[in-house]
């Protein structure tokens, strides 16, 4: 068998496929991350508590009224998403006149409060949510065994993700999005509810994260826990890509997933770090982020 | 992360002033430090905090003891700087006399040396590393519970006896994994077995799909999982969507506390062989004690770690009572010199090298069909005796026995 740095070619392939897998959370959260950031100027901590919100989402839904996998993922966005638009109205828009620092003080400490609360609730060990029956067990690929839940992450993801990219960066709706960022007294001018559009955006980034959050929970426990940890690999993710940078977050979360599955293989005790040691280069080579434009 | 610092250094300091109000002399000042809030926090966590006062009031109301006892808390985060400076500060500044719980070994063993260096007692029962009571070993610690020999030897033997001779082992990479990993593959080895390979993964990972192909492609007969708390439920989840156990591999989960199962549910967890030495349904006894802390504890059963927590403090303050002193190398010294006696763990001793002596118990998690209901997880498969469950004194390299 053919080998590369003494792996098996056939193992490097599953490897690979894995850290395609990882990386498509990656790009879900930081894109939601990276719309709220680029066209709202706020620094969203509270990504991570929105994303294990959707988790425990599907998990009530799922325990305290029977419903299943597939209206969760649609229901807990829309849940998540509303709250989000709540903490917006009436919290986040007090903070748009100041300095960056204040909305993440904010967006940060509600995190802690929603965690804590739900830590308080449930412990840390999480809880157990059953695979979906339609994409239970998994295909032999020859060179590994693919879950057929992992594929459909892979799959949705994709198409989430192109699917957001599409619609601001190529569609009327999010040109007067990319202009209200821009100057939002001349859109206003122009008889667009701005205001009303940029809670909008918050709540669809927040039903992003919970959205991810939903399509995680049969993969990992549904932990309180669960946000915190990912949140500032994601951060890494948006800050390698370039702050706010639709199509920049995508590529990056791909494969920096890509890059830490290589990681696990070749020297696994870095695979916690290897993300932010090329956050530290990238900074270093190009403060902007790869796909950032310098301001 | 200036930002994660900023709210690091105002918790510590929200603690420290909480703490500095109970200052006074006359008083036995017992901290239990341990994970509150991360992957260890339904192991010890809170919970611990409810067994040490359950263990002063018992102890309080069934010897009309005048002693005085405060019981502070803390969370080391599951890190060895932030666990020290902790116990620095209560016991320079609090007037903390013992320390308890202490889970995460590396933590464990930077707590010891400071407590070591301030004479203070160390009530380990959260820690795994045999170290503890080997070559890192101290007059001032007491290292209750279990450790990485007994779960070695319990759960390895028994695996390697039954054919799993071939072995993997996904490793937590610090202290506590590194000695499992070690004491597990003395076993396997000695009882005429092969290690494949290990990966060593970072404490509290979520996604171990890469390190299970690693181990599916070893082809060992049995991945052994050195690692705890979150880490071996999402491995144990994450094993079954790969079709590990399906393709004729097993998984041997080598710490596993009851938390973990009921996490996990028995649907995943069924059929997992594993040592502790408690569980709440052993007698009735640990049944009635398990029953009030589950009272006290939002309904969540004790694991082993409370368990632990609740019988030291009953053997430290009876040590305590026994010299009219708190200081900690004094009161060790006699808890080593009483033989032990309570509910939860019966009769036994404290060796010289700090090691509490009990029996040991291998026990499977239950099919759900033989469930009764919530909490009814395991089945007793064996009971390893006091003398035969721990190193035998002579083989841990501890400075203290000659």
């Amino acid at each position: 068998m053919t080998e590369i740095f003494g792996i098996p070619t056939q193992a490097l392939f599953g490897q690979l496929l894995i850290g395609l897998i990882n990386g498509s959370f990656y790009a879900l959260l930081s894109l939601g991350l990276a719309v709220i950031f680029g066209l709202l100027n706020i620094i969203n901590f509270t990504h991570g508590a929105q994303y294990m919100l959707g988790a425990f989402c599907a998990y009530l839904l799922l325990n305290k009224t029977g419903v299943g996998y597939w209206w969760s993922l649609l229901l807990a966005p829309l849940i998540v998403g509303a709250l989000g638009m709540l903490i917006e109205r009436l919290m986040l828009k007090r903070l748009y006149k100041l300095d960056h620092l204040y909305g993440l003080l904010l967006t940060f400490g509600l995190a802690l409060v929603i965690q804590g609360v739900f830590r308080n609730e449930y412990g840390t060990s999480g809880q157990p949510y059953a695979m979906p029956a339609e994409l239970a067990g998994g295909r032999n690929l020859g060179f590994m065994f693919l879950p057929n839940y992992r594929a459909w992450v892979i799959a949705t993801s994709v198409a989430v993700c192109l699917g957001t990219w599409f619609v601001i960066e190529k569609t009327k709706l999010g040109s007067y999005l990319r202009a209200a960022t821009e100057n939002p007294a001349l859109v206003q001018a122009f008889g667009i509810n701005v205001p009303r559009m940029i809670t909008l955006t918050y709540g669809f980034g927040a039903a992003l994260a919970a959205f991810a959050g939903v399509m995680a929970a049969p993969i990992y426990q549904v932990n309180p826990q669960m946000g915190a940890d990912l949140i500032i690999v994601v951060f890494a993710v948006v800050v390698i890509g370039g702050m706010g940078s639709i199509m920049g977050s995508i590529v990056t979360g791909f494969s920096l997933g890509i890059i830490e599955g290589l990681t696990k293989v070749f020297y696994p005790e870095a695979s916690n770090t290897v993300i932010f040691v090329i956050m530290a280069i990238v900074l270093a080579v190009r403060p902007a982020g790869l796909f950032g434009a310098q301001k | 992360m200036s930002v994660l610092k900023m709210a690091a250094a105002v918790a510590l300091a929200l603690g420290a002033v909480s703490a500095q109000a109970q200052v006074s002399d006359g008083v036995v000042k017992i901290g239990v430090l341990n994970d509150m809030s991360s992957l260890y926090a339904d192991v010890g966590g809170p919970g611990s905090v409810v067994a040490a006062k359950m263990a002063v009031e018992d102890y309080i109301k069934a010897t009309k003891s005048k002693l005085k006892v405060e019981i502070l808390s803390a969370d080391h985060q599951n890190k060895p700087d932030v666990g020290s400076q902790i116990a620095r500060q209560w016991f320079d500044v609090d007037h903390v006399d013992a320390i308890v719980d202490i889970p995460n070994s590396g933590v464990a063993l930077a707590v010891s040396a400071v407590a070591r260096e301030k004479g203070k007692a160390n009530l380990n029962t959260g820690a795994a590393s045999s170290d503890l009571t080997g070559k890192a070993c101290s007059p001032n610690t007491v290292h209750w519970l279990y450790d990485t020999w007994m779960l070695a030897h319990g759960t390895g033997s028994a695996i390697v006896k039954t054919g799993g001779d071939t072995w993997f082992f996904l490793t937590s990479d610090y202290a506590f994994g590194h000695a499992l990993e070690r004491d597990t593959s003395e076993v396997v080895k000695a009882n005429g077995g092969k290690v494949l390979g290990a990966v060593r993964h970072p404490i509290n990972t979520q996604d171990f799909s890469s390190f299970l192909l690693q181990a599916q492609a070893s082809k060992a007969k049995v991945i052994g999982l050195a690692n705890a708390g979150a880490d071996t439920t999402n491995s144990i989840k994450q094993a079954a969507e790969f079709g590990i156990v399906k393709g004729g591999q097993s998984l041997a989960g080598l710490l596993v506390f009851l938390s973990d199962v009921h996490a996990l549910g028995l649907q995943t967890a069924q059929g997992l062989i594993f040592t502790e030495t408690f569980y709440w349904d052993l007698n009735d006894q640990t049944r009635a004690w398990s029953k009030r802390f589950a009272a006290a504890n939002g309904g969540k059963y004790p694991t082993m770690d409370h368990a632990g927590v609740y019988a030291v403090i009953l053997h430290y303050l009876k040590a305590v009572e026994a010299i009219k002193s708190d200081d900690g190398t004094k009161a060790v010294a006699e808890m080593k010199k009483l033989p032990t006696d309570d509910p939860l763990f019966g009769k036994g001793t404290i060796r010289a090298d700090g090691r509490k002596i009990h029996p040991a118990y291998l026990f499977e998690v239950k099919k759900p069909s033989e469930s009764k209901g919530a909490y009814d997880y395991y089945k007793l498969r064996a009971t390893i005796p006091a003398d035969q469950a721990f190193r035998p004194l002579k083989d841990g390299g501890c400075e203290l026995v000659k």
